[in-house]
């Protein structure tokens, strides 16, 4: 059975929530189970938010992942707590806009893109997390573009004013992750798990 | 030989449990003649308090439900909400009403429930023989107030009806005594409008008896509706305090 | 029906309008929000009531006069509302209403945190509330088992005459899952009960009280309901055995989603060669004893894993009947133990069997 995570970090507000929320929708679209667990603090605005999306071809074991296998990240306090974390051989994507410092870990894939840049450009800040997402995908290619720009589609139709804005943000955050997956020779694929193991489920 | 008096098919005729001299006997006589008035027996759920009318159950001939203390108007809500059609009333004394069950009552009323509730205020616990009410008046004499209520540390009685008027919500809300036959006469017209505002639809409606308690109020009946007269109607004043037609409330 | 990606606590309100739940009082409380939230705008949709109360005392007391008046009913609270609801949950197991109350559990006691956690446990199956009774008690692991359970509850509350309690860990509320609903509109109502409050018309009135001052009735009342309870766990006990057919020396314990992050740890320890089965109930009142026993007795040593510090643990001492010694992992406060730690703890429970350690 195949299985990976992908912890998607920022502060309240920041859009990490919905990035991981697309995410699942696209899994569930093709038939993959899904668990999004968000985490966040008390405050409604601002503090920290974040979301751990499990996939699996089989059901979804443990929703809580402490050493997650990607991670998407929005701010310089999102990458010093959950950066350390990511398991070897995993993912680190940075939004370089805000953090503006390296990190150190030479058993990941550590990767910067200026998604704030890229979404400003576009004309909207808030567009960032779609240009995050867009990145992931270009890079991990666990989904094909058609299909998340459908389901950003399918998920903005009561607020469809904003669907050009996130789908070009989404589009050219995933034309840059195509690039650096080139760039860097990222190889990223599901993780195999042995899991064939009995399930008994019994009433009285 | 012409019949003038008998039981209400309101109520049920076994004897009460009723210290001698109470007036909770009257005020149930004239809550089961209002339901038989109104036809609405049959459609008609009560709900009986903690405290000395516990077992009002007993007394009416209709459904009923024996409500933990102070929760009546929440019990009430929760029937009339998901079965619109039954006429739903609460029977509570002061402790239960004005003191455990103060957020039930002023929230029941601001949602405008359209039940009807029936206050019965001797100004004591009886029940539990005869501790300090929220409505015991400055100076009583209680089994916890042995000096007399001292508003210093008690603070001042709670005027339910006047504090219920206050909301915005329309709602209709009385106060009777149960001192002399022409103010019994009085209320019977009052709790039969309270029931037809509910039964048209109309408000919340609330009705607050003031009545005795000889018992532990250490009295013959005759001295205790003296006393309630001399004592009580003065900080209690008796009338329609608020009218749904009038938000502002009122007097008569 | 396709699956559709639904918040627990959404995708318990969905549930409970197919359940024919048309009902629903409640008072704000984090983390379960999004369930009042949600019924609030469905509710009207399909004909119902949604109702937010002053408090959780009238909340308990709401559902009581709804589920007197013989109409399905359910709240939604977390843990200290759910203390606050304590005194309905006595009055409705006095009466024998039927209601479904679901607890999202945050951290305690007292305020404490608003994070997930599993501190409800012994509240929930011993100490609810005052007087001799019990409530059922479901403990979901996945949304979709929210679902299932939630219809279930409605179920076994009327066939029981019982308030039956949701006891979701937080992760619960606050997690998206796929899921997959019944293929109605709206449940069908509850069947007319002859304990019902509808208006005595054509009958004798009738009475709903938990107020019972001869002794020897009361006595009466309490035996049959615990006769009662006893059918309950005969024919009603659920539980899940994962990964137990193959020999193991450790069993590991644990309900709700910590189950699922056990099980996740067993997969890595398969992968080192070690192979660890897992019981977990999924009826938690009445709590599955004999096969809980069962499971025990095929290993040398069990490890109970929780988010509190050990409220299943004396259910689990109770099965393993003084034959197994059971060892305890657990955090509080917000905090899951996480996949390391399980697998960490099973290291030293197998360590403990090794040296011979009582």
């Amino acid at each position: 059975m195949k299985t990976t995570d992908v912890l998607f970090a920022g502060f309240g507000g920041h859009g990490m929530l919905m990035a991981g929320k697309l995410l699942a929708m696209a899994m569930i679209k093709q038939g993959r189970q899904v668990s999004w667990l968000p985490a966040y603090g008390a405050e409604m605005r601002g503090g920290t938010a974040n979301v751990t999306v499990c996939i699996s071809d089989g059901d979804v074991m443990s929703p809580y992942i402490e050493r997650p296998n990607s991670l998407v990240v929005m701010n310089t306090p999102s990458l010093h707590k959950f950066g350390p974390k990511v398991k070897t051989g995993g993912l680190v994507l940075v939004n370089s806009t805000l953090v503006r410092e390296s990190f150190e870990r030479d058993d990941c894939h550590v990767l910067y893109l200026p998604a704030g840049d890229i979404a400003m450009g576009l004309g909207n800040v808030k567009a960032t997390n779609l240009v995050l997402l867009g990145a992931f995908i270009g890079l991990s290619k666990i989904v094909t573009k058609e299909d998340m720009i459908e389901v950003i589609q399918e998920s903005f139709t009561s607020k469809s004013k904003f669907i050009p804005l996130n789908v070009s943000a989404f589009a050219a955050g995933y034309e840059e992750g195509t690039k650096l997956r080139l760039e860097n020779d990222v190889e990223l694929e599901l993780e195999d798990e042995e899991r064939d193991s009995t399930y008994a489920y019994s009433n009285g | 030989m012409r019949k003038i008096f008998s039981h209400t098919e309101g109520m049920i005729t076994d004897p009460m449990h009723y210290c001698p001299g109470c007036t909770h006997g009257i005020i149930h006589r004239l809550v089961g003649e209002t339901l038989i008035e109104l036809g609405i027996r049959e459609r008609a759920v009560g709900i009986s308090p903690v405290g000395c009318s516990v077992f009002t159950y007993k007394y009416f001939r209709c459904d009923m439900f024996q409500a933990s203390h102070g929760r009546a108007p929440a019990v009430a809500t929760g029937a009339k909400r998901c079965r619109p059609e039954l006429v739903v009333f609460c029977y509570q004394g002061d402790g239960d009403l004005a003191a455990i069950g103060t957020s039930e009552i002023i929230h029941a009323a601001n949602r405008g429930e359209k039940i009807t509730c029936i206050f019965v205020n001797n100004a004591i616990y009886g029940m539990t023989g005869g501790q300090m009410a929220p409505t015991t008046i400055p100076g009583q004499r209680t089994s916890t107030t042995p000096g007399g209520r001292n508003v210093a540390e008690d603070g001042f009685p709670l005027k339910m009806s006047e504090i219920l008027s206050q909301l915005q919500t329309p709602g209709y809300i009385a106060r009777v005594s149960m001192h002399s036959p022409a103010e019994i006469i009085k209320a019977k017209q009052i709790v039969r409008k309270a029931f037809e505002y509910q039964v048209s639809n109309t408000c919340f409606s609330f009705v607050e008896f003031l009545s005795t308690c000889p018992t532990n109020w250490g009295m013959s009946p005759v001295d205790s509706l003296n006393w309630m007269k001399t004592n009580m109607l003065p900080y209690y004043p008796l009338g329609e305090h608020k009218i749904p037609e009038k938000h502002e409330g009122g007097s008569r | 029906m396709a699956k559709i990606l639904m918040k627990g606590n959404e995708a318990i309100g969905e549930a409970a309008i197919k359940a024919g739940c048309l009902h629903f009082f409640g008072y704000p409380i984090t983390p379960q929000n999004e369930l009042p939230e949600y019924l609030s705008k469905r509710l009207p949709q399909v004909g119902g009531k949604y109702i937010q109360t002053e408090s959780e005392v009238a909340t308990s007391n709401m559902i009581f006069g709804a589920a007197g008046v013989g109409v399905r009913v359910m709240t939604s609270s977390s843990s200290p509302g759910i203390s606050l609801m304590s005194e309905g949950l006595s009055y409705l197991a006095g009466a024998e209403l039927p209601a479904v109350i679901v607890n999202m559990m945050r951290a305690g006691p007292g305020l404490a945190g608003i994070l997930p956690a599993q501190s409800d446990y012994a509240h929930a199956t011993r100490g609810t509330a005052h007087g001799d009774f019990e409530l059922i008690v479901l403990a979901p692991s996945s949304v979709q088992e929210a679902v299932d359970l939630t219809i279930l509850s409605f179920e076994l509350a009327e066939k029981y005459r019982n308030p039956v309690m949701l006891l979701g860990d937080g992760m619960i509320g606050q997690m998206m899952e796929p899921v997959e609903f019944p293929d109605v509109e709206v449940g069908p109502p509850m069947k007319a009960a002859d304990w019902a409050l509808t208006g005595c018309k054509g009958r004798e009135p009738r009475l709903v009280s938990s107020l019972f001052l001869d002794p020897v009735e009361l006595n009466e009342k309490n035996h049959e309901r615990f006769a009662r309870y006893k059918v309950i766990k005969d024919n009603e006990a659920r539980h899940e055995l994962y990964n137990c057919d193959e020999p193991y020396d450790v069993l590991i314990t644990a309900f709700g989603v910590m189950s699922r992050v056990c099980k996740s740890a067993i997969q890595e320890l398969k992968g080192q060669g070690i192979n660890v089965g897992m019981f977990r109930p999924i009826t938690v009142k009445p709590f599955p004893s004999e096969q809980c026993s069962a499971a025990i007795f095929k290993s040398k040593r069990v490890l109970d894993v929780e988010m509190n510090m050990g409220q299943m643990l004396v259910d689990i001492q109770l099965a393993a009947n003084g034959k197994r010694e059971v060892d305890f992992m657990g955090k509080c406060g917000g905090l899951t133990p996480s996949i390391e730690d399980v697998i960490e703890s099973v290291h030293s429970t197998l360590a403990k069997i090794k040296g011979g350690v009582a």
